[in-house]
């Protein structure tokens, strides 16, 4: 597993790195978690989606209002928000998964505006447009404060990140996993095998959705808010982009282009407030002309393994 | 009721198009059938109806006894009725090796764990190693099907179908853009198959046919028009006036 080693360097070189910078490390996986469930769904059962960060609000809402109904221990916190957002992949697999194409894809934009709206209207018990705030969590396992610079969260965040990871790693590489590749590519010949196509991705939704309620509920504890862009469209169209940049299929790919875009995002729109998006654009033609198979997919073809080398003996 | 495989009156209609007339034909165990005809005289389209990927306009299916018509392709596959394709629908990223062990996963129930490991699933590796040497797929076990050669996929669709143990094999054109010197291969794994196990073959290669099968059914237009021993089928006038023009129009004039 020498890429788990790889991304616990990665991320305590980023706490030493910057330090400074602790908060948008955490948002950087937070949302990396939004875009490894993306990837799930549409990287392995070949299931578009615009409406992912339905899941991703639904953990961070139920983190949040927990939170605030005096649940404040964090794991706990973390497992409320796994929960509701496996519920809520369940709401939108049932839904989504009825359809297929053009209209699928029509259909997870409709599921994340009701989301939206929805939050927007329980103001009651969400705070609507003005977002859920004071949430006051308590020390991680009774002793580590989340701090003012945010080094708990952090690591409390990459430590999340890392079990997630090898878990899925476990998940893709399953006889479930394999099922599901073979539905991306032609579901009539997993039919003609016996295997029926619904409830497989159905499962796959819920897994997915727990994963990005997990992300959710990460950004509700280390930024002490959850507001409505957590459910948004927008939110959910840029987890497609860092997907795709990065290379769907692999996990690897939606780390490497969660922390591309964030990084890109953070550093351009520090250089150019007003045309930062522009230059993002301008980057993600560049990729998908020159490296269809995103970032990661550039890097093995530079390798000369191949696209997807895996597989066969991993 | 001795017949472990029977089809009464099936009939489809594309709108005013009838692809299938009142078809009728029935398959004890171990049956070596070839169904042969024109192009577009519904031979595919018939195997599609058998195994459920479309739906008939009128007529029934019947496996060991049971009326399968209303059931989806999944249960029907379970239930032991099998086909493979004409074209090859393979997984061209995944080695012949994960396509019969996702296969043998599946039909024992276990293709949808999460807590397992897919690749060394040493519950399955003895079956699946049977499988791929009876077709000589060993040394091409671990390639990815895109880059073997397409013989090999055929013998690989056929692997696929007999890793489900099924009761019916429906086989639609088995040798169908294989060079003809793979073609001894594919006759070879045909002799192998299953002594118990009814199989209805379609093919073009009459060679083929008149080697494999026992029987011979004829289809041309939707509707059977010949049903026996292959060494009669040549000598047949109905026969003879599908392959050689417009089977309808050659009716008429009859």
């Amino acid at each position: 597993m020498a890429g788990v080693i790889l991304i616990i360097a990665a991320g305590l070189a980023g706490y030493w790195l910057f330090p400074d910078n602790l908060a948008l490390l955490t948002r950087v996986i937070a949302v990396a978690l939004l875009v490894l469930s993306l990837d799930l769904i549409t990287g392995y059962c070949g299931v578009a989606s615009l409406g992912q960060a339905s899941l991703f609000g639904a953990g961070a809402y139920a983190a949040g209002i927990a939170c605030v109904n005096g649940v404040t221990e964090p794991v706990t916190l973390v497992a409320i928000g796994a929960v509701a957002g496996a519920m809520a992949g369940l709401l939108m697999g049932t839904i989504m998964l009825r359809a297929h194409g053009l209209a699928q894809l029509v259909l997870s934009i409709a599921i994340v505006q009701l989301f939206h709206e929805a939050a927007n209207k329980a103001s009651a018990y969400t705070g609507g447009s003005d977002g859920l705030a004071g949430l006051m969590v308590s020390p991680l396992f009774g002793v580590f404060e989340f701090d003012l610079w945010g080094r708990t969260a952090y690591l409390f965040g990459l430590a999340l990140l890392v079990v997630v990871f090898v878990v899925l790693k476990f998940i893709v590489s399953s006889p479930f996993g394999m099922l599901c590749r073979g539905i991306k590519q032609d579901p009539v010949r997993i039919r003609a095998m016996g295997s029926y196509v619904f409830p497989v991705l159905l499962k796959m939704f819920v897994i997915s959705g727990a994963v990005a309620g997990t992300g959710g509920a990460l950004a509700a504890i280390s930024t002490q808010v959850v507001g409505l862009d957590s459910v948004s469209f927008e939110l959910s169209a840029n987890a497609l982009v860092m997907l795709v940049l990065g290379g769907l299929g692999t996990l690897y790919g939606a780390l490497v282009g969660t922390v591309i875009f964030m990084g890109f995002e953070h550093v351009v729109s520090a250089i150019n407030p007003f045309h930062w998006m522009t230059m993002v654009g301008a980057l993600l033609i560049a990729v998908v002309l020159a490296a269809p198979g995103g970032l990661t997919g550039l890097y093995e073809t530079l390798l000369g393994t191949g696209k997807r080398a895996k597989g066969g003996r991993t | 009721m001795s017949d472990l495989f029977r089809v009464e009156g099936l009939t489809k209609n594309f709108g005013g198009l009838a692809v299938s007339r009142n078809i009728s034909l029935s398959m004890p165990a171990g049956e070596r059938l070839a169904l042969i005809g024109p192009n577009g005289a519904g031979k595919t389209t018939f195997v599609n109806l058998v195994t459920g990927q479309i739906r008939p306009s009128a007529g029934r299916v019947v496996l060991n006894g049971e009326d399968v018509t209303r059931f989806g392709a999944v249960p029907r596959v379970r239930k032991g009725l099998v086909r493979t394709f004409q074209v090859t629908r393979l997984f061209s990223q995944m080695t012949p090796e994960e396509h019969v062990t996702l296969t043998v996963l599946q039909r024992e129930g276990k293709a949808t764990r999460i807590l397992s490991r897919f690749t060394g699933n040493s519950e399955v590796s003895g079956e699946v190693e049977s499988i791929l040497s009876t077709l000589g797929l060993l040394d091409v076990a671990r390639r990815r099907v895109g880059e073997i050669a397409y013989g090999q996929q055929r013998l690989l669709e056929i692997g696929i179908a007999l890793a489900l143990q099924p009761k019916v094999l429906l086989l639609d054109e088995p040798a169908a853009g294989v060079p003809s010197s793979d073609t001894p291969r594919i006759e070879q794994a045909l002799e192998r198959l299953p002594p118990s196990l009814a199989v209805l073959m379609i093919e073009h290669d009459m060679d083929l046919v008149f080697r494999f099968a026992k029987r011979v059914v004829v289809l041309a237009a939707g509707e059977i028009i010949f049903e026996g021993m292959p060494s009669d089928v040549a000598a047949n006038e109905k026969v003879r006036e599908a392959y050689l023009g417009n089977y309808a129009h050659a009716r008429s004039v009859a």
